[in-house]
């Protein structure tokens, strides 16, 4: 919505899942054969598929066997459990039933009225590029000096200190996805970040995930851009579209080179190795687009030059294209009741997640707001009670789904969260009662079975180094 | 309030264009203005109360002004609560609602909004809220006269049982003067319910306010409320020229006069303990009475505040120091200055351009309010009752009482609930709900693909 908003992260994509690729440089091609051409480009001289320069250097701390017992699991992978178990162990989902037995070592969480869900996912965030408190000085969302910047990424400006990094945490969000902003048509990489703290930003990172692009429809770059163009729709287009050629160019010319490592390398070029990335399907596309109709020509955009896009975010109007959507395996990152703002926002309807959750679509409740993040299940609640005035009845086990396993999918990253399934990482949450209700609050949070808040112990929780001295502990008085 | 008085001497005469619904309007005027003044009260008495008879009854009704009632009747007569309890009786022409396993409450009030004067955020043509002003001062800003009744946002917030909004405009030190309109459909001399309800300014953000630091907004909020007060003492010799030059311009020193005499509340924006101590400090040296918007910190100034009867307008749901004035925002903030005695309004957490748009979540606040430790009962009374009082109009509406204006909503289970719906909503007497545009959209929709994309 913002011109901070959306933008689809590019996520370093590729590496072995759940292993920081161990290479800090990217590599010629595949095994590099033997050349007559002693110059050989040195690290980062070549434009390599899948290169992690940045590698995540997040290690998951020491974890004990905890037994999560007594509680209501809404797993997002099949039907409610009631009085289920799940058992953490090594940092994965072990066991979940109705009959799982307590091993020795066990912790044991007693959970008694209580619900436990999947870790929840945003996968909209500016969390750490529009730092809290917000000064010029920590904003770092927008690269606004050129209507297509996918050569900047946004981990290069995400500051660990964010205090809002700890609040998304409290409220049960393990992961999230950083996007640039949406003032340019193409605004850079995303990164995907767990919710741990970390002096820096690798350590945050998500191992193994993709990265996204940003790219984004509509009102914010044709204004930021208005005198010096695109300052229309049909600009907006032609600025896509030329990008789009130049990475095909570019695409071919080092997919050629890295086959047959023919001559010098040709020069590399960050934006365009990033199209090119997401040309050979490596990097999702993240489409901030308000407007079925722009959505409808982002589709044709797509297919034009080949490649899919992974999310439109803040679809406002996703309800009037929803089975456009579901036919094209597009899922539509939205919020339920944000709307009005501006003109391309007019059409926002609370039933929205509900109407393309009903038409077959993925539906993922998204943020984009540092105060929204800490309330995506009762985004989802409003959705469901207002689906259910139009006749459209979601049930808790479909609506979870919205919050943790469709924007693990818009991450690429399904395989490994968002659903309480064995063998999955136990990213979960404990629930002081029904997460669809006003009333409920997260009383813990495990991060791949390592305990990562408790609200019942002030002590141990997440204050990064901005809060020291600046903000004053829950309970403290000045 | 004082009653009407057109056509006092010159000497003494007033010109406040205050608008009061019931003819309870106060306009004191020079002789000169009595025609337009008067022309203006009239018109906001002009709403014909609707003869008719209506009983809520088996509900488990909310007085706020008491306790509970289980299985209760509230009944109706042209426009007004006439009688609430236990063992009512119904007469043989009422238009009876079965409110059997339902709650029924007063209609809500959000006591902070745009509501009304902002259609859409970016549309410059479509946002009233904010005046020019004269050197960051527009005291004599009506807010109200820009409110727009065909505005498409009315019809989502009554709809789910927001009765009454409180407009306040925005920007600069003083930003102007403040509305609290009942969201009937209507003109806005119809929805107004009581004008002026505030004098609205900031104090913190010093470049907000049109000036470089704190401490000379402290000494401008000063030397205008001081020079408020020695204009209304001289009105004639500043006619004649016989005066040191003011501060600011006549109609501001004017709009100022009710809040120098004690009689408008002076609503301030500020975040930061500090600035909220400057402010208390403000209203003891110029005998101003103050009420606090915002309040981040306003926490941990509780018992100052309630020392001071100083009410607090608060979110429940900022937990994020979005400023270095809002550090120690936190959602126990409500709860926190219940405990300590103060006041406690609950306003939406409309954190951008989308907040006309969600009015109706009031409710959603004050559920996560008590999540956050406030009292269920202390809650309801934080977006009804409380500033009903805050802003003057306790005897009309904020409660079900004989004799308060019927706004009243028949919700179909706990209202702060996202499962509840808001079933019926009467504002003075009568049912207000009708589709929204959103409503429309939805309907024409909620198949895919729509009827009119079918072959």
């Amino acid at each position: 919505m913002r011109i901070r908003l959306v933008a689809a992260a590019a996520l370093v994509a590729a590496c072995a899942p759940a292993q920081p690729t161990p290479s800090p440089q990217p590599r010629p091609g595949p095994a590099t054969p033997a050349r007559a051409d002693s110059t050989r480009p040195g690290p980062g001289g070549v434009s390599a598929p899948n290169a992690n320069p940045f590698p995540s250097t997040y290690k998951a701390p020491p974890t004990r066997t905890t037994l999560i017992r007594n509680v209501t699991i809404l797993t997002a992978a099949g039907p409610t459990i009631r009085n289920g178990t799940v058992l953490l162990r090594d940092g994965k989902i072990a066991a979940v039933g109705t009959t799982v037995s307590a091993p020795v070592d066990a912790e044991v969480v007693d959970g008694r009225d209580k619900y436990v869900t999947p870790g929840i996912i945003d996968d909209h965030s500016h969390l750490g590029v529009y730092a809290a408190p917000g000064a010029d000085a920590l904003s770092d969302g927008n690269e606004a000096t050129n209507p297509v910047t996918a050569n900047v990424w946004a981990e290069h400006s995400v500051w660990p200190q964010d205090p809002q990094f700890p609040r998304a945490l409290a409220s049960g969000v393990t992961t999230v996805q950083i996007l640039p902003g949406s003032a340019n048509l193409i605004g850079g990489r995303s990164v995907v970040l767990k919710m741990v703290p970390s002096a820096t930003v690798q350590g945050m990172k998500f191992p193994g995930a993709k990265y996204g692009l940003k790219m984004a429809c509509g009102e914010n770059p044709k204004r930021v851009y208005a005198q010096r163009g695109p300052s229309t729709r049909m600009g907006n287009v032609a600025g896509y579209r030329a990008a789009w050629i130049q990475a095909e160019a570019y695409r071919r010319k080092w997919d050629k080179w890295n086959a047959d490592h023919q001559g010098d390398p040709p020069q590399r070029d960050l934006g365009l190795e990033t199209l090119a990335e997401v040309l050979r399907g490596n990097i999702l596309v993240h489409n901030h687009c308000y407007r079925a109709d722009e959505m409808a020509q982002m589709i044709d955009i797509a297919k034009e030059f080949g490649y899919k896009i992974r999310s439109f975010h803040h679809g406002v109007e996703a309800y009037k294209v929803a089975d456009l959507l579901a036919k094209e395996g597009i899922s539509a990152s939205l919020w339920s009741d944000w709307g009005g703002f501006k003109m391309e926002a007019m059409d926002g309807v609370r039933a929205n997640l509900a109407m393309v959750s009903a038409a077959g679509a993925r539906a993922i409740v998204h943020s984009d707001d540092p105060s929204g993040m800490q309330r995506l299940n009762q985004d989802a609640a409003k959705a469901m009670a207002a689906g259910e005035r139009i006749g459209i009845h979601t049930t808790e086990d479909e609506a979870i789904k919205w919050l943790t396993i469709n924007p693990a999918w818009a991450l690429g990253l399904d395989d490994r969260i968002g659903s309480i399934e064995v063998g999955k990482n136990a990213d979960v949450v404990l629930w002081s009662g029904n997460p669809f209700s006003v009333y409920s609050r997260v009383d813990r949070v495990w991060i791949d079975g390592a305990p990562a808040y408790d609200r019942a112990n002030p002590a141990s929780w997440w204050r990064t180094d901005f809060e020291l001295g600046n903000v004053p502990l829950a309970g403290e008085s000045r | 309030m004082t009653s009407g008085i057109c056509g006092r001497p010159p000497e003494a005469g007033r010109w406040e264009a205050g608008i009061e619904r019931g003819g309870r309007f106060r306009i004191r005027c020079r002789p000169l203005y009595i025609g337009t003044v008067c022309a203006l009260a009239l018109a906001a008495i002009a709403v014909p109360a609707l003869a008719q008879t209506i009983a809520i009854t088996g509900g488990k009704v909310y007085p706020v002004s008491g306790p509970a009632i289980e299985n209760g009747t509230v009944l109706v007569r042209d426009g007004k609560i006439v009688a609430v309890g236990a063992s009512v009786a119904v007469p043989g022409d009422a238009t009876r609602i079965d409110a059997t396993g339902k709650w029924v409450t007063p209609g809500l009030v959000n006591a902070l909004t745009g509501l009304g004067v902002s259609e859409i955020g970016q549309v410059q043509q479509t946002v009233d809220r904010g005046a020019r002003g004269d050197n960051a001062i527009a005291a004599a800003f009506p807010v109200w006269e820009g409110i727009n009744p065909a505005s498409t946002m009315f019809a989502p917030a009554r709809n789910e049982g927001i009765t009454s909004v409180v407009v306040v405009p925005t920007g600069g030190l003083v930003a102007g003067q403040a509305a609290l309109i009942d969201l009937v459909p209507g003109t806005v001399s119809d929805m107004i319910d009581k004008a002026p309800v505030a004098m609205v300014a900031q104090f913190g953000d010093a470049r907000a306010g049109g000036t470089n630091a704190r401490g000379e907004q402290y000494a401008r909020l000063r030397e205008l409320l001081d020079d408020a007060r020695v204009y209304a003492r001289r009105r004639g010799d500043y006619e004649r020229g016989q005066t040191r030059p003011f501060a600011a311009r006549r109609a501001d020193l004017e709009a100022l006069v009710p809040v120098v005499e004690g009689r408008l509340p002076l609503l301030v924006n500020a975040d930061q303990a500090s600035d909220i101590d400057a402010v208390l400090r403000l209203a003891r040296e110029t005998n101003v009475k103050v009420v606090i918007a915002g309040g981040a910190e306003s926490w941990m100034m509780g018992e100052r505040l309630a020392a001071a009867n100083v009410p607090v307008i608060v979110g429940s749901m900022n937990n994020i120091p979005t400023s270095f004035s809002a550090l120690g925002s936190r959602q126990e903030a409500a709860a926190l200055l219940q405990r300590a005695g103060a006041k406690v309004v609950l306003i939406a957490n409309g954190s951008g351009g989308e907040e006309v748009f969600n009015v109706r979540n009031l409710k959603y606040d004050a559920g996560v309010a008590v999540a956050y430790g406030l009292t269920w009962d202390a809650a309801l009374r934080a977006i009804t009752l409380t500033p009903a009082e805050v802003f003057g109009v306790a005897d009309r509406i904020g409660t079900l009482q004989p004799g308060r204006d019927a706004n009243i909503v028949v919700w179909s289970g706990d209202p702060f609930e996202f499962t509840t719906r808001a079933e019926h909503v009467f504002i003075r007497g009568r049912e207000v709900v009708q589709p929204s545009r959103q409503d429309e959209l939805m309907d024409r929709y909620k198949q895919a693909p729509p009827a009119y994309r079918k072959p």
